[in-house]
């Protein structure tokens, strides 16, 4: 089993629970994340449930897609559309603070998040 | 603690300028250690928006960058001490805390303070500057008991600041000016006239010519004495009469300082000791004190390139500006006084409408010089530019304030003609030339883009519309053809996409972006595709929620905090005391707010998503269904009551629009629309400010369409008079599919309109006399979505795994979000300011 430097797996839901190409919020440690499950392409990704632009706990409900040549895959806000990239969490339409990403593992249909 | 090795800059003052100067030096450099001292116990904030602190806006949201930023960047920050002393011997700060802190450099940014003139009481309670946070807090607090206020000082920020008392509810608000007029400084006495009226029918009392000699009152402000004997009765009053620099550390310092203060400067920003430099509002360069934002950022620029040994140098500021006073457009450009003989000047004023403007051309007719507007700035920024640049002017320079009447005008050519180093955002000093090389090299070819290159707009935002002119004449001049696309993922047209999709039976956004698109999608392409397979086939859009906007995912309208409100269909306006009783019921079990819309019906806010079943359920039970206020789709029918009850209406215009309403409800559009059905020609439900519109007259009914509200107002116009009904529906059903199948995403039909080639006669033609030989197809299009209407709760709420999709927590559906927060007003629950 790998494992990640001083971080620990934690299981969040069940890969059923996350809509296709879409996304959910779980409670993590008393925390919010956002698990996207992007089937188009078989992979996963997390980040921080809060879009930083106006402090709303939103960023699960947003759409997500990719951008450019390399099609990095994004998460929009459905506020005010602040896009993030799922891969760094840069903000890449506007001059918002990077949000928080975390590493994904699905293993038997239970997706985790390495929690550092 | 900082590196060893670096040379150390010590800033002096965590203002908007003291920050930006930390900001640009970053961006340039990782050579230097920073440390800053701040005075005030907060970190920079936004002193121009200060006044949206009255607004809702809370401290947070007006600061320049949170305080982790700082640390992230390794900047050492110590707030809430003030420095007390510069020993430029040692080369050392010392701070009241009684920290010593070496510098290499040393950077005063120690900005200004409000000037309180010395007038006798002005230690008086009730008088207050209008200056920080704190300022504000206090004129808030006394703002809640007083009736009457003043603000001392007709100048820019004394009616930023009296515009604070309007907000905060101060009913018998008054502006004192000792000059003759508003604004002496920045424009001319005819424009002072104007503003003056446009603020006095906006409620505030402006007296001037007035000199104060003494605050009168007990202990507290109970009336201000002027010199001409007369009085005016408050009971508080804001000073707001001017800045005065903040040089007292440098004088101590022995720094050489102006004889009516601030710290002399040389171009390099240089004090009289090279190793400390100044920069904005303490600094005085070339005899003048800068009281603005933007030439503060062009010191700490200039700054920034002088300790990497560039070579940029400050030579004045241009002190144009432009601004909104409350809610009057303010803007003075170049020399706004220039006058006879040395310059000639076209004026234009409209006296009913509030507008003034004014030009001053040179002698010779060929250059403008500079000018002044009031009421209608929208001209300002190519204004500015003309005079920055030394374009020549047009044959009829009176084209400049009028616009171009009769010929053909070309909008965009303008902005190309500027040369390439004319500041187009004069916050972050982007030139011309720098958003046409972004465009071309680096492929930026939105606004967004352009912000994530070179910040163009990220300021005041007043030059985003030149920036996005320049942008597509950028485009336009390299020969790009501007196709209209959806986005990088569809290289079609949304009416384009939409034949595809109809000839091809696509069903799913899925197979839309196998069969004609690229890469994964966005959130651009995928409510548009959403849109047009509704526009098709009018299937349940939450089997494919993932691709809607938020709205539409949830079946129900986000507002501010992450709740959702609530909107049954009341057709018509039309709604039972029952059902009124049950709105209420169910309202008051939830905790809801209720409040009626501009479009007759109730809106619930303030639901948390996992209660939208139970709620639905509930108010299903009670014979409701869904309003569809949360789709691009037809929101209402607003009715007049009509003939039967009205005396004069013609006919039932209640019963026309419940028909109307339920026959086209559901339907997903383009955008939203609205309608409306009148009784008569009097036309209490405004149908000809919507998107499609009935009145009844002697002999039927007339049809209206492309009517609009919103920010462009335009009346819907005549498509069809005297109409009996069948007719009339024949025609909307037509013009409605017509429109949804046309337009492009997002587009209301009166811009639709606006953009259709031959305009209202085409579509008439189109619609009526069916030139295009389509109207058989558009009525059989349009009966098939008529036909497969659903109340899209009635379905979720009776959909076990749908009704899953409901929760905020997916591990956790049982909690509710813990950060959504309420307030209250008047005894209702509203979300809390962000």
């Amino acid at each position: 089993m790998e494992t990640l430097t001083a971080a620990t797996w934690l299981p969040v839901c069940q890969t059923a629970d996350v809509p296709a190409d879409g996304g959910a919020c779980a409670l993590v440690e008393g925390e919010q994340v956002a698990i996207f499950n992007f089937a188009r392409r078989g992979e996963w990704y997390a980040t921080q449930n809060l879009c930083p632009h106006k402090q709303q706990m939103i960023l699960a409900r947003g759409m997500i897609g990719s951008t450019g040549e390399a099609c990095e895959p994004k998460v929009a806000c459905p506020y005010h559309k602040r896009t993030f990239s799922l891969l760094t969490g840069e903000c890449l339409n506007a001059d918002e603070c990077a949000i928080q990403t975390y590493p994904v593992r699905v293993e038997n249909d239970t997706v985790y998040i390495g929690w550092a | 603690m900082a590196p060893q090795g670096k040379p150390t800059v010590v800033v002096i003052g965590n203002g908007m300028v003291g920050y930006k100067f930390c900001e640009k030096l970053l961006a340039k450099s990782t050579a230097f250690n920073l440390v800053v001292f701040g005075e005030e116990p907060r970190v920079a904030y936004d002193r121009v928006h200060l006044s949206e602190y009255f607004g809702g806006k809370t401290a947070d949201d007006l600061l320049m960058a949170p305080r982790q930023w700082y640390h992230d960047n390794g900047i050492v920050l110590h707030l809430g001490d003030a420095v007390q002393e510069i020993d430029r011997a040692s080369r050392t700060v010392h701070a009241r805390s009684g920290l010593v802190q070496p510098y290499d450099y040393l950077v005063l940014a120690t900005g200004s303070s409000a000037f309180v003139p010395d007038v006798p009481g002005v230690e008086k309670q009730g008088v207050m500057v209008y200056r920080t946070i704190e300022d504000l807090d206090e004129i808030k607090a006394y703002a809640a008991t007083a009736r009457s206020g003043a603000v001392l000082g007709g100048g820019l920020l004394g009616l930023e600041a009296a515009k604070a008392l309007l907000d905060l509810g101060v009913a018998d608000a008054h502006v004192v000016e000792f000059a003759p007029r508003l604004m002496p400084r920045q424009i001319d006495a005819a424009g002072s006239a104007m503003l003056q009226a446009k603020l006095e029918a906006l409620g505030l009392k402006i007296h001037l010519s007035k000199a104060t000699s003494h605050i009168g009152g007990e202990g507290k402000i109970d009336a201000l004495h002027f010199g001409d004997g007369s009085i005016l009765e408050v009971d508080m009053l804001v000073i707001s009469a001017g800045i005065r620099p903040r040089d007292e550390l440098a004088k101590l310092a022995g720094l050489e300082v102006g004889m009516r203060g601030g710290i002399v400067v040389n171009d390099e920003m240089r004090t009289s000791d090279p190793s400390i430099f100044a920069i904005g509002e303490c600094a005085l360069h070339g005899g003048m004190i800068y009281g603005l934002v933007a030439p503060g950022y062009d010191m700490a620029e200039v700054v920034v390139s002088q300790l990497q040994q560039g070579a940029r140098a400050f030579t004045g500021y241009d002190m144009s500006s432009k601004l909104k006073l409350i809610g009057v457009d303010v803007a003075s450009f170049g020399d706004p006084f220039i006058a006879e003989p040395h310059s000639r000047s076209i004026v234009f004023e409209d006296a009913h409408s509030g507008v003034y403007k004014r030009i001053n051309i040179s002698p010779d007719g060929k250059y403008l010089l500079g000018g002044v507007l009031i009421g209608d700035a929208e001209a300002y920024n190519m204004l500015l530019q003309t005079v920055n640049n030394k374009l020549a002017l047009p044959p009829h320079p009176e084209d400049l304030i009028l616009g171009a009447r009769g010929g053909e005008a070309s909008e965009g050519a303008g902005v190309m003609s500027l040369p390439n180093e004319a500041l187009v955002c004069s916050c972050e000093a982007v030139t011309k030339g720098m958003i046409c090389d972004a465009v071309t090299g680096l492929g930026a070819t939105s606004v967004d883009a352009m912000k994530k290159c070179n910040k163009a707009g990220t300021g005041c935002g007043g030059c985003v519309p030149m920036v996005k002119d320049l942008i597509n004449g950028t485009l336009t001049a390299q020969g790009a053809y501007i196709k209209n696309v959806l986005c990088e993922h569809f290289d079609y047209s949304r009416q384009e996409l939409f034949d595809l999709l109809k000839i091809n039976d696509i069903r799913t956004y899925g197979a839309a972006l196998d069969h004609f698109g690229t890469g994964d999608g966005c959130e651009v392409c995928k409510p548009a595709v959403g849109s047009i397979l509704s526009g098709l086939w009018n299937e349940l859009i939450v089997k494919q929620n993932t691709i809607q906007d938020t709205n539409d995912r949830y079946l129900a309208n986000i507002q501010k905090g992450g709740s959702y409100s609530v909107m049954p269909r009341m057709a018509g306006g039309e709604v039972s005391p029952q059902q009124l009783m049950a709105i209420g019921r169910i309202a008051e079990k939830y905790q809801l707010y209720t409040k009626i819309t501009g479009g007759q019906r109730i809106d619930m806010f303030g639901a948390h998503v996992s209660d939208l079943p139970n709620i639905w359920e509930e108010l299903i039970a009670e014979g409701f269904e869904s309003g569809h206020a949360y789709g691009k789709s037809l929101r209402t029918v607003k009715s007049c009551v009509g003939s039967t009850w009205c005396r004069y209406g013609l006919h039932d215009s209640v019963s026309f629009a419940i028909e109307i309403e339920n026959r086209y409800k559901g339907i997903r559009s383009p955008h939203k629309m609205k309608s409306g059905v009148s009784g008569c020609v009097r036309e209490c439900a405004e149908a000809q400010a919507k998107d499609f519109g009935v009145i009844a007259t002697e002999k039927g009914w007339n049809l209206y369409v492309c009517g609009n509200g919103g920010a462009k107002p335009q009346h819907a116009q005549l498509l069809a008079a005297d109409l009996d009904k069948e007719t009339l529906l024949k025609y909307l059903d037509r013009f409605l599919m017509f429109y949804i199948k046309t337009a492009d995403p997002l587009m209301r039909t009166a811009t639709w309109l606006n953009k259709l080639d031959g305009g209202m006669a085409y579509l008439r033609n189109v619609v009526i006399n069916d030139s295009l030989g389509i109207c058989a197809d558009l009525e059989a299009e349009i009966s098939l979505l008529i036909k497969n209407y659903h109340c899209e709760w009635k379905e979720v709420v009776e959909n076990p795994e749908l009704r899953k999709q409901f929760t905020h927590f997916v591990n956790a559906p049982q909690v509710k979000d813990p950060t959504m927060e309420f307030a209250e007003m008047r005894g209702q629950k509203i979300s809390k300011a962000w």
